[in-house]
């Protein structure tokens, strides 16, 4: 029954979208306002529709009706009820619906509030993201019904269906295949909403600009609406990335945080290219350039987040080698396919209107470094793409398949990084337009001298690692060029106003939200940066395997295997449990349980390591054996992250930067401020011909 | 011409040659790393079948295998860490491996056909979590003299029965 309501609620779903978009698309370009009032009412009556639907599916998980096929495969009786509600984007099709009911309230959100201000452009929003949405829900209804259920033919066989075929009975296990243990973590409630949050967001963005190639307006107009929505895009998306890498750092990946795999570099690309595109757009609404390469770059970005959605569901790309291929991967590269060959014509038809109105000024200018940051982004989304499709290339032409891996992207994209860093040290003090060398040396040698004292005192007290020694560097001088930038700017404040420097600082930032906002983003990269080198060039390990009340040591740290235990809990695992003492200098520092859990249903271990995590460093402590008889004697993995705690400490303050720059603004629209302003300067031209 | 542009824009013009420059040094600089580092980095991804048949060749490379583990054989001396295992040749092609009816069957026939070639494999560090009979190991590293496969990295999917077209995936390495 409530699989049945979902089922027509997704179907009509389908059609309201399919029909706003068809009716918004006849209606913009007959000016039949009528019609395109109608789809955009279609539009509004998606979101409740595909919510019902969405409703549905956490209803049947949670009440475990595993006749459903999806229920089956992905729940199981022993799952915590909040694990059973996160299984809607556990598997492909539940995701999928996921995906729709955030593009449905995305597209409503954009629909609702700005209706009448942005009349021209809105009923091609409404195309754009209703043929997004229809295809999703397309994909749903059709190929990957969460609603479809499991029957047995009379000859024993299982067949999925969403109507009973002739002859079968309906199939109900008892119980379900359950979630992969090693996603059964608090990671799975809110890694994979963010990531497809910033996902979806960037579909509003990419639809204005769709809109304002169609229609012709082709000014700033698009980027200036879409600015908030491109920053919480980004918000999400880079949330998305830093719990993953925490989630992988808990759990998965035992200590690691990013490992390059084919299915975190579809993540990263989007990513890449809107990084890119928030420079950019800076450099169109200040000189009113670099409009081609603005369109370019959220076309890239909405064909990689299709591309990435696709790719971090199937994983089709990681396992090439050995995947059974769903029925719609054909369709997703048709559809990335038909979507950016339509975006690049319309973008070829309006070439000469998205001409530049200013030369790029001189080498060290903002624009001119603004320019070079995009380049090295595209840089690196270029190796990671390679990277990505190079054994489908080599099987082409060679017939056989050689792959990449990490060591390729760590070594193409250090330089490229490195280069950014360089670039985020200087940028802040550069100026638009004609400048030289010589301005911005004036502006850059103070913090550049300040700058090499940090390498050199750690060099002094015994870092000798070149590539540790470089990466203090750029990042002390990224520091203090970024709270230089803060002083300068509060200084000026407290001259002009007479404010004191807190309330200066406050006023500063909440006035230039976006420029200050992006500072403290810089901040957190360099703080991450941080992790990043304490993780990769200072990180220790070794192994031993212990009786009780033997000792291992580390760098300063020595543990002490005290005891193991054994026992069952009551949702289908079996645990195995050390307790060591923990010694940092010869000084107790308390205890660590390093486990290894297993689930009985699934047949499969999980290892969950110990941790003392402090600002200098991270313990980390792997139970990986033990002699089955008398549990006398264990085998540990161990550990030393120095500096990691940076890495997640950068996150955070990262994520408090975008939303600086993010939150909204209070009084009037920024884009009516300037556009009473560009009101006012045409009309104190035109009174200047006079 | 050269003579009005430069009178025309000025500073201008020298500002502009050397954007072109500096542009063009970062694309020549991304094309230079990714074709070094391809080079450096390419490893071949082998069927079982195929590391064996190359023999010597295959001795002084990184390469990439995939293949089916035969649980029977999975031995973990937990005191070195040293893990040794036995893969089963599976084929590489999707197209096969669909006809065949999907990756799960296709690592169970593999599996349970003695004819199909085999390879040892021995891998030091902690025991995966994947790790278990019919999955399927992706492993990179380097074929030893002695006809031992050394992996410096494993990678291992579980294809699910019911939901076939999402392999759960963990790296370890």
């Amino acid at each position: 029954m409530i699989a049945n309501v979902g089922c027509s609620s997704l179907a009509m779903a389908f059609l309201a979208a399919l029909y706003g978009a068809i009716a918004a698309a006849y209606g913009a370009r007959r000016a039949r306002p009528r019609y395109v009032e109608s789809a955009r009412h279609a539009m509004l009556l998606t979101w409740p529709l595909v919510t019902v639907s969405a409703l549905a599916i956490i209803w049947l998980l949670v009440s475990g009706d595993y006749q459903i096929h999806y229920v089956a495969s992905v729940t199981s009786n022993s799952m915590p009820t909040y694990l059973k509600v996160t299984a809607l984007w556990g598997g492909q099709a539940g995701s999928l619906v996921f995906w729709s009911w955030l593009m449905a309230a995305f597209a409503s959100a954009a629909g609702i509030r700005k209706w009448h201000r942005d009349r021209e452009l809105l009923p091609w929003v409404v195309v754009v993201t209703m043929v997004t949405l229809a295809f999703f829900l397309g994909l749903v209804v059709f190929f990957e019904n969460p609603f479809a259920r499991l029957w047995l033919t009379p000859e024993g066989r299982q067949v999925t269906a969403l109507f009973q075929p002739r002859g079968t009975t309906p199939l109900i296990p008892s119980d379900g295949q359950g979630l992969n243990p090693l996603l059964r973590h608090p990671g799975m409630i809110i890694h994979p909403p963010t990531l497809y949050l910033g996902f979806v967001s960037f579909v509003v963005p990419y639809a204005f600009a769709i809109a304002a190639l169609v229609t012709g307006r082709t000014d700033d107009r698009w980027v200036r609406i879409t600015r908030r929505w491109t920053l919480v895009a980004w918000l999400f998306l880079s949330l998305g990335l830093i719990l993953g890498g925490r989630w992988a750092y808990d759990v998965l990946g035992w200590g690691g945080y990013w490992g390059w795999d084919p299915v975190e570099i579809a993540a990263l690309m989007p990513w890449l290219t809107g990084t890119a595109f928030l420079h950019s757009v800076m450099v169109q609404e200040k000189k009113g350039m670099l409009k081609r390469w603005n369109v370019i770059l959220i076309i890239l970005t909405y064909a990689l987040v299709i591309f990435g959605t696709f790719l971090t569901r199937s994983g089709v790309l990681s396992s090439v080698h050995a995947f059974a291929q769903s029925a719609i991967g054909p369709l997703f590269f048709l559809f990335i396919g038909v979507t950016f060959v339509a975006s690049l014509s319309l973008l070829i038809k309006r070439w000469d209107d998205l001409k530049s109105e200013n030369q790029l000024g001189s080498i060290v200018s903002r624009e001119a470094l603004f320019l070079f940051n995009n380049l090295l982004f595209m840089g690196i989304l270029a190796v990671c793409f390679w990277g990505v499709i190079f054994p489908l290339i080599s099987e082409l032409f060679t017939g056989q398949k050689v792959t990449v891996g990490p060591p390729f992207y760590e070594r193409a994209n250090s330089p490229l990084g490195i280069g950014l860093l360089l670039l985020m040290a200087i940028a802040p003090l550069s100026v638009f337009g004609q400048t030289s060398w010589k301005l911005l040396g004036r502006a850059l040698w103070k913090p550049l001298a300040l700058s090499f004292m940090v390498p050199f005192f750690s060099a002094l007290r015994g870092t000798t690692n070149l590539g540790a020694l470089l990466g203090y560097w750029v990042i002390s001088l990224i520091t203090l060029v970024t709270l230089y930038e803060f002083w300068r700017g509060a200084l000026a404040r407290r001259r002009r106003h007479g404010e004191s420097l807190p309330v200066a600082l406050w006023k500063l930032t909440s006035r230039n939200r976006r420029r200050y906002g992006g500072y403290v983003i810089h901040l957190g990269v360099v703080l991450m940066v941080l992790g990043v080198i304490g993780i990769e060039i200072f990180q220790t390990e070794t192994q031993g395997t212990l009786v009780q009340g033997e000792q291992l040591t580390l760098d300063r740290y020595t543990m002490i295997y005290e005891s193991l235990t054994q026992f069952d809990t009551q949702d289908g695992r079996n645990v195995t449990r050390a307790v060591v003492s923990v010694f940092r200098d010869g000084k107790n520092v308390g205890e660590l349980y390093p486990r290894r859990d297993f689930y009985y249903s699934s047949q499969q271990p999980m290892t969950i390591p110990g941790v003392r995590s402090t600002l200098e460093d991270d313990f980390y402590v792997l139970l990986v054996g033990w002699e089955s008889i008398g549990l006398s004697g264990a085998t540990f993995k161990v550990y030393h992250n120095p500096l990691v705690n940076f890495l997640w400490i950068g996150g955070l303050v990262f994520i408090l930067g975008t939303m600086v720059a993010a939150w909204p603004d209070r009084g009037p629209e920024p884009v009516l401020k300037l556009a009473k302003k560009r009101a006012a300067t045409a009309r104190s031209k035109i009174g200047g011909l006079r | 011409m050269g003579d009005i542009e430069r009178s025309d824009v000025g500073a201008g013009f020298g500002g502009r040659s050397k954007l072109l420059i500096g542009v063009f040094l970062i694309v020549a600089a991304v094309i230079y790393l990714i074709v070094t580092s391809t080079q450096s980095a390419a490893q071949y991804y082998l069927t079982v079948e195929e590391l064996l048949t190359k023999g010597e060749s295959a001795l002084d490379r990184d390469i990439k295998v995939s293949g089916a583990v035969e649980g029977d054989t999975i031995e973990y001396d937990a005191k070195s860490l040293e893990l040794r295992f036995t893969i089963v040749n599976v084929p590489a092609d999707l197209d096969e491996i669909e006809r065949a009816g999907g990756l799960a069957q296709v690592l169970h026939r593999a599996v349970t056909d003695p004819s199909e070639p085999r390879v040892d494999v021995l891998y030091v560090g902690p025991m995966p979590d994947l790790l278990r009979h019919e999955a399927q190991a992706i492993l990179t590293g380097r074929m030893g003299m002695d006809g031992v496969f050394v992996a410096d990295e494993l990678l291992l999917k579980c294809p699910t029965r019911y939901e076939e077209e999402i392999p759960l995936q963990v790296e370890e390495g």
